[in-house]
């Protein structure tokens, strides 16, 4: 258990997609406004994530069985966004109030390169297939962390007339995400 | 007024349309692989072979492909196109693979890839959409060499290879680092909203209403900006 648990915090904290790896800074920076749609977000994309390796970790296991290993890039794509659609059908049908908080963010999730990188990662170092689920969790719940983390910041960069004027919008966005990621620096060589 | 037309769209993604500076768009190989000068030149190359050849063929199947799956479609003919330039760079520069990692495979869900397809490709004829490929791509490998250039010359004193400031001082290894890509790239957006002085250009937000994709938006699906609150 305890190496399950090393998995996951490491992928929180030391590796934290968005903010150590640069995975996933389009919805980081683009839903991070207000805490609600961060945490919709975070859940969605986790959600997601868990289930796309669950799924694509067994069909490269297929591919490699049939020596085409490097369709690798074109078969995940596919599947992932299959996968969100067919999640969000069933969502929709069977989960009305679940589908009514997360089903805005599912579509936006097939374009997230964190579920994409987080499945071909997880081939790339050779994880078994219940590790590779644990680190599709703690990738989730980092970008969670991150975007409620992102959400706080932000809500005090409201009044924009005190940034200078080149600064504001975006620029002071990604200013606030550099202090963030070089505080996550402090967790580096936690597990070394 | 044809070939004025022929070199605006050329150099639209220059600077005017800069698809990293002006729409904010492919964030993470902007940040990812700009830790020298070297690795930043070969993400754009990559990502511009893809852009030119993905935007020519959707421009060739653009009355073939129905409206309602063509999104599918598009992921499909970048992700061939991604494999073939994955496989290329393997086989001729494995140091540039070694160094850019899982990002090579991520150029297709680079948002500039479908974003271009989408809203030019889809509707432009295939010499204007491999224009476009050229210029939007030319754009975006020209930002990543800068980027590329400032964090190599301060992280590490060199650039491309060559030492040029490291003989007066030692390397802020952090720039190269993940604080120094977030704080670069703010600089440098800082610095073209300085140049361009525009202020009714300058984004506060990542909203549907200064989205670059708001014509053909339809309600947003699929779309990584889209305002949700």
């Amino acid at each position: 258990m305890g190496k399950y648990l090393i998995i996951i915090v490491s992928m929180v904290l030391v590796n934290n997609y968005p903010l150590a790896q640069f995975l996933g800074i389009c919805p980081f920076l683009g839903v991070s406004k207000d805490k609600d749609s961060a945490t919709g977000m975070g859940i969605a994309v986790t959600f997601v994530m868990v289930l796309a390796t669950a799924v694509t970790w067994p069909i490269q296991q297929l591919l490699n069985k049939f020596g085409i290993g490097y369709m690798q890039t074109v078969v995940f794509i596919l599947v992932i966004a299959a996968l969100v659609q067919l999640i969000e059908m069933f969502m929709k049908k069977n989960m009305v109030g679940l589908y009514k908080s997360l089903g805005v963010y599912l579509p936006l999730i097939t374009t997230n390169c964190a579920v994409l990188g987080v499945c071909i990662s997880n081939i790339d170092s050779g994880l078994n297939y219940l590790e590779a689920l644990f680190n599709a969790f703690g990738a989730g719940v980092g970008f969670l962390f991150a975007m409620l983390l992102m959400a706080g910041v932000r809500s005090k960069l409201e009044d924009q007339s005190r940034i200078p004027k080149s600064f504001r919008g975006v620029p002071i966005v990604l200013l606030a995400a550099a202090i963030m990621s070089l505080s996550f620096m402090g967790f580096g060589g936690m597990f070394s | 007024m044809e070939n004025k037309n022929k070199v605006s769209i050329l150099t639209n993604g220059l600077i005017k349309e800069n698809p990293v500076l002006v729409l904010v768009l492919g964030t993470c190989p902007t940040l990812a692989t700009t830790t020298s000068l070297v690795n930043g030149f070969g993400m754009g190359i990559s990502a511009t072979a893809v852009l030119i050849c993905s935007n020519i063929v959707i421009s060739l199947l653009r009355k073939i492909i129905p409206d309602n799956v063509r999104i599918p479609c598009y992921i499909t003919v970048i992700a061939g196109f991604v494999t073939i330039v994955q496989l290329i760079v393997k086989a001729f520069a494995p140091a540039l693979d070694e160094s850019l990692g899982l990002y090579l495979p991520l150029i297709v869900v680079n948002c500039i890839i479908l974003g271009r397809a989408e809203m030019f490709a889809n509707k432009n004829s295939v010499v204007d959409s491999a224009l476009d490929g050229i210029g939007m791509g030319l754009g975006f490998t020209l930002t990543l060499c800068v980027m590329g250039s400032i964090r190599e010359l301060i992280g590490a004193g060199t650039i491309a290879g060559f030492p040029v400031l490291s003989r007066i001082m030692p390397g802020m290894s952090v720039m190269t680092l993940v604080p120094g890509g977030f704080a670069v790239y703010s600089f440098i957006m800082a610095f073209v909203h300085y140049m361009t002085e525009d202020k009714s250009k300058i984004r506060n937000s990542f909203g549907c209403s200064d989205c670059a994709m708001q014509d053909n938006c339809v309600d947003g699906s699929g779309c990584a900006n889209k305002e949700v609150a």
